[in-house]
């Protein structure tokens, strides 16, 4: 068991694209961190370089104490899970677990049997031990992976989006089996996923990439409630953020459908900034209705559609947006691999309320919990520094070089 | 439907059974002729089926030192071609599919016009090379064209089965601990066994039938094998061949290849791949 330690991790290919950029990011002894970001941020090849599958451009990998840049990745003594699961089609399920054994040449007959079966038990696989993996189910082949990860005694799991090939059930079943399996073994293990509900509830801490830089690195709770940038807030939680046009004037935040107050220590970050875009969870909305209405502000607004799920409903509420936000939005989105979005607002609703497509209806909203970001760099002017993890954008170093880049 | 269906089925057997006439025609013909005596292949107009059926040509065949000493080449040189072949197709197979080198299409281009360029034209210049060199009418004198020849199909069809292993497999072994010569021995050859055997299959038929080289560069029994060799069957009478010696002798050959193919299409099994990876 070890600790892992990047520093200043840089990977270029041949024509100079830096698919990783200057990542720092420690993984304690037994942590279990996750890597996550959309589709070319870098994180798989994160985690190859962690293996060695991967070269490094710069910086350190440094695994329990030891540099280890330049090892293969047999000495490296790291287990990995593909996304695939790269089983050995011509061997059984035995003898794929096996094989890590029999490979270091030394272990006696009866010590890989004895280690083979303990992983089958835990795994539940007894009865598939003699079958080829040609003929599992996804989630058997699944477990036959990380079968052959666990015999081995590694350094560390590494996990390159292990559950991406099963389907929604499988998925979440696997994913607790994977956490279970962790916290019992207590081993580190970095996971990389693109699925942020397998971020949430996986990881002691979560790392975000964008494009290669790491933009956050913090608890899953840290994330949700103090996203460094427009980029975290919008990649975390579903449905994602809303993102509104505002400006602030005194303690006054003005917002499409209306002003709302919000509190000193709040407006004297954003003030005098001019146009900002303001950050606000569809959950921290209510019918107000069905609320206790004090400490937060309630406007009018006309619902566009509604969607009842049973114990709560979306509500969609369209708002005008100046070019310059609209400009800002669609470039996040297009960070977020999303679809260009509709400048409209997604507005959780308690189940019990009544309201309905066309009402004009009386919104609620949790002025503590609004985020206020400037809306040229992205950067969050209200987040806590103090709760949000670490972020290069948080660094006093970096916070100069972080606008820059943006 | 019913009786479309049964007219397919009835044109289906029919044209089996035309294909079937059309190909095994002849080996029946000779399979029969190695069964009769010389009064029969020697009559004006024989029947198809032997009148009298022995066993003389075989007990002949089998007592004939020169058959016998051809056949041991043939099966030396073959099989030695043979391995050889495969072995350094395997090999650059895997060169070509995983590592990126320059001159990689330079090489496949090269393996390819060998492939493409005609036997005969090389006779001449061999001969004189193998006097030259003392390679005449010796078993690698034989072995080195054979393995020329079939080495570039062999790369062209095992570099196709290399690359449709997924990377993945050999990643994988390699994190499990494995060196690059553990990941290729352990994973990818077994992986690739269909595509070995294929190209093991197609070099062995090449050396075995192969006829132009294997008279011009052989003098003696010493080394020549048994295409060349039946083409010294002439018997007493310069009128009257021994066609029931070449015909038995023609069987003789033909069972190596059966057995061969028999045992070797049970590993051509397409698939083996299937559950390495999600697919």
């Amino acid at each position: 068991m070890a600790s892992i330690e990047m520093k200043n991790i840089v990977k270029k290919y041949g024509d100079g694209f830096p698919a990783v950029n200057d990542v720092s990011i420690d993984v304690a002894d037994g942590e279990f961190v996750i890597l996550v970001g959309p589709s070319g941020c870098g994180k798989s090849t994160l985690l190859r370089m962690i293996v060695g599958l991967e070269d490094i451009t710069s910086g350190d990998m440094v695994i329990g104490g030891q540099r280890m840049n330049d090892l293969a990745p047999r000495d490296r003594n790291l287990a990995m899970v593909f996304q695939n699961y790269a089983l050995y089609p011509h061997l059984s399920v035995y003898e794929n677990i096996a094989f890590p054994l029999r490979l270091k040449g030394d272990v006696p007959e009866q010590e890989i049997d004895t280690k083979v079966r303990e992983a089958s038990k835990t795994l539940e696989l007894d009865e598939h031990l003699e079958r080829k993996p040609g003929n599992l189910s996804g989630g058997q082949r699944q477990r036959v992976a990380m079968g052959r990860a666990i015999v081995r005694d590694a350094d560390a799991f590494l996990f390159d989006e292990p559950l991406s090939n099963l389907d929604a059930k499988l998925r979440g079943q696997m994913r607790t089996e994977i956490a279970r399996l962790q916290k019992r073994l207590g081993i580190t293990t970095v996971y990389v996923t693109h699925d942020q509900t397998e971020a949430m509830t996986l990881g002691d801490r979560v790392a975000v990439l964008k494009r290669g830089v790491l933009q956050q690195l913090a608890s899953p709770r840290q994330l949700y409630t103090n996203p460094v940038n427009l980029f975290v807030a919008g990649f975390i939680g579903s449905p994602p953020m809303n993102f509104l046009p505002a400006t602030v004037e005194g303690n006054t935040l003005s917002l499409p459908f209306g002003s709302v107050e919000i509190s000193e220590e709040r407006a004297a970050k954003a003030r005098d900034r001019g146009l900002l875009i303001a950050g606000i969870r569809p959950e921290h909305f209510e019918d107000a209705s069905v609320v206790d209405t004090r400490g937060g502000t309630t406007f009018t607004a006309s619902v566009d559609f509604v969607e009842w799920l049973g114990n709560e409903s979306y509500a969609y509420i369209p708002f005008e947006a100046p070019p310059e936000v609209t400009e800002k939005l669609l470039e996040l989105e297009k960070d977020l691999d999303g679809d260009a979005m509709r400048t409209q607002m997604v507005v959780s609703l308690d189940g019990a309320s009544r309201i309905t497509e066309g009402d004009q209806a009386e919104i609620w909203v949790d002025t503590s919990k609004i985020h206020l970001f400037d809306p040229s760099t992205g950067e969050n002017l209200t987040v806590d520094a103090g709760n949000a993890g670490s972020s290069p954008a948080l660094e006093p170093a970096h916070a100069g070089g972080a606008h820059a880049a943006q | 439907m019913a009786t479309t269906d049964r007219r397919t089925a009835v044109g289906t057997g029919v044209g089996f059974v035309v294909i079937l006439v059309w190909c095994l025609l002849p080996v029946v013909w000779i399979l029969s002729l190695s069964f009769k005596g010389v009064d029969e292949t020697a009559a004006g107009s024989p029947q198809f089926l032997p009148k009298d059926w022995t066993l003389q040509n075989y007990k002949d065949i089998l007592a004939n030192p020169d058959f016998l000493d051809a056949l041991r080449n043939s099966l030396g040189i073959s099989l030695i071609a043979t391995l050889l072949s495969v072995v350094f197709a395997t090999l650059a197979a895997y060169a070509i599919a995983r590592l990126e080198f320059k001159g990689k299409r330079v090489v496949l281009s090269i393996a390819l016009a060998i492939a493409m360029f005609p036997v005969v034209s090389l006779v001449g210049p061999l001969f004189d090379m193998w006097t030259a060199i003392g390679l005449f009418n010796t078993w690698p004198g034989l072995i080195i064209p054979y393995m020329s020849f079939t080495l570039p199909l062999a790369i062209w069809t095992l570099s196709a089965f290399f690359r449709e292993i997924p990377w993945e497999m050999e990643q994988a072994a390699q994190v499990d601990g494995a060196t690059s010569w553990q990941a290729f021995r352990k994973v990818i050859v077994p992986l690739a066994a269909p595509g070995v055997f294929t190209a093991a299959i197609l070099t062995f038929f090449f050396a075995w039938n192969e006829f132009v080289l294997a008279i011009s560069l052989t003098t003696t029994t010493g080394s020549r094998t048994v295409p060349a060799q039946m083409s010294f069957f002439v018997g007493p009478d310069p009128f009257n061949p021994p066609y029931g010696q070449l015909a038995t002798a023609s069987v003789v050959v033909t069972v190596p290849i059966i057995i061969i193919v028999l045992l070797f299409q049970r590993k051509i099994v397409s698939g083996l791949t299937s559950g390495a990876v999600k697919g």
